[in-house]
């Protein structure tokens, strides 16, 4: 954990632009984030986080601007090394626990499956458990484990908090700080930001498509003499 | 009057807002050690653990640990962990320091009332009569 001065960036997005259909979703994005911090995406709903994230992971393709992990392009290596939490889940409920691990465990080589089913065990569920005799927040807390239980450098957790019980909150915030290694980062997406800004780094604003403030979250709160919330609740005052 | 509680409760609590949180960390840190909840050659729970009781970030953790080290208040054994410190006149000084600053608070407050000097040692003395017997949590 120690802070290396001069790390290289882990992502750097520059002039990042996409519309749809002729609406500017985002707007000259330009963005780095760095190894061992936990960045906070903060932004009402439809500022463009959703989209930035869907971008990032190469699942939208920008109309211009460039996007590159650890130096090179999108491909192959950044998918193995940026592991993602989708806003929805698109684990099928159909199947079990355990088909699920299997379908992680062939398809990341990163994946520590013994991990997995440690947390799995901490909550009771039974790996032969099918998922839709699961609750909401249960499913939440299963896919949040599968995607932390990868040897990730770059986690991107999309709106992880949203809709879930305090408990459920708390399990989550838990399970983030544990299982990040030293050295990889965390980007969360959220506009629940009370609940979660006691854990950021570093916090990006996004409105409107485009990046508002960005800073380290100790600096922003001392400079404002605010919480990062009401901060955020003056910025974007509806 | 002392109320009782472990050293990971003695950790949870809520952060004000218009303050970094590792300055706020590193106080309530520097009180628990001050206050002997963490006794003088105490091993100090690891970042990573102090991040899960706190809920904050481990880089949170590290700034406020790097304060009370450039305080000597801990000492960081590179392959062991951090312990605080065994220097006892340190730790009554450090004692007496917050004492004081928590005192002047408290007279400036009641200067900001209007209560003269002598009618705020007064009063402290009332309440303390009154406390007697009773049990209280203390709220710092």
């Amino acid at each position: 954990m120690k802070k290396k001065s001069n790390s290289s960036p882990l992502l750097e997005v520059s002039h990042l632009e996409k519309s749809f259909s002729d609406k500017l979703i985002l707007d000259d994005i330009n963005l780095e984030l760095k190894p061992g911090k936990i960045y906070g995406l903060l932004g009402k709903n439809g500022a463009g986080k959703s989209t930035l994230i869907k971008t990032i992971n190469t699942l939208i393709i920008p109309d211009s601007g460039k996007i590159l992990f650890k130096n090179r392009p999108l491909g192959p290596s950044s998918k193995a090394e940026i592991a993602y939490l989708p806003e929805r889940t698109y684990l099928d409920l159909s199947t079990t626990i355990k088909y699920n691990l299997d379908l992680f465990s062939s398809f990341y080589k990163n994946f520590d499956r013994k991990k997995a089913v440690e947390m799995l065990h901490s909550l009771d569920l039974d790996e032969n458990m099918k998922l839709k005799k699961m609750s909401k927040g249960m499913q939440e807390k299963l896919q949040l484990i599968l995607v932390m239980s990868r040897k990730a450098s770059l986690y991107i957790l999309d709106e992880p908090l949203g809709g879930v019980d305090p408990a459920t909150r708390d399990f989550i915030l838990d399970t983030i700080l544990t299982n990040f290694a030293d050295g990889s980062s965390v980007l969360i997406s959220t506009h629940l930001i009370s609940d979660i800004e006691r854990i950021l780094d570093e916090v990006i604003f996004l409105n409107h498509g485009k990046i508002t403030l960005t800073g380290s979250a100790d600096y922003l709160r001392e400079k404002h003499q605010k919480s990062i919330d009401q901060i955020f609740r003056e910025t974007f005052k509806c | 009057m002392q109320v009782i509680q472990s050293k990971e409760e003695a950790l949870h609590f809520n952060f004000s807002s218009g303050k970094a949180i590792y300055l706020q960390l590193a106080e309530k840190l520097e009180l628990l050690i001050a206050a002997g909840t963490y006794k003088p050659g105490d091993k100090l729970p690891s970042v990573r653990e102090l991040a899960l009781t706190v809920k904050v970030n481990p880089n949170t953790i590290q700034k406020s640990l790097g304060l009370l080290e450039e305080k000597h208040l801990i000492t960081t054994d590179r392959t062991n962990g951090k312990f605080v410190t065994t220097d006892r006149e340190l730790l009554k000084s450090t004692k007496l320091a917050i004492a004081k600053k928590h005192a002047a608070a408290f007279l400036i407050k009641m200067g900001d009332l209007g209560l003269k000097k002598s009618e705020a040692l007064a009063l402290l003395k009332e309440v303390d009569a009154n406390l007697k017997g009773t049990s209280h949590e203390e709220e710092i």
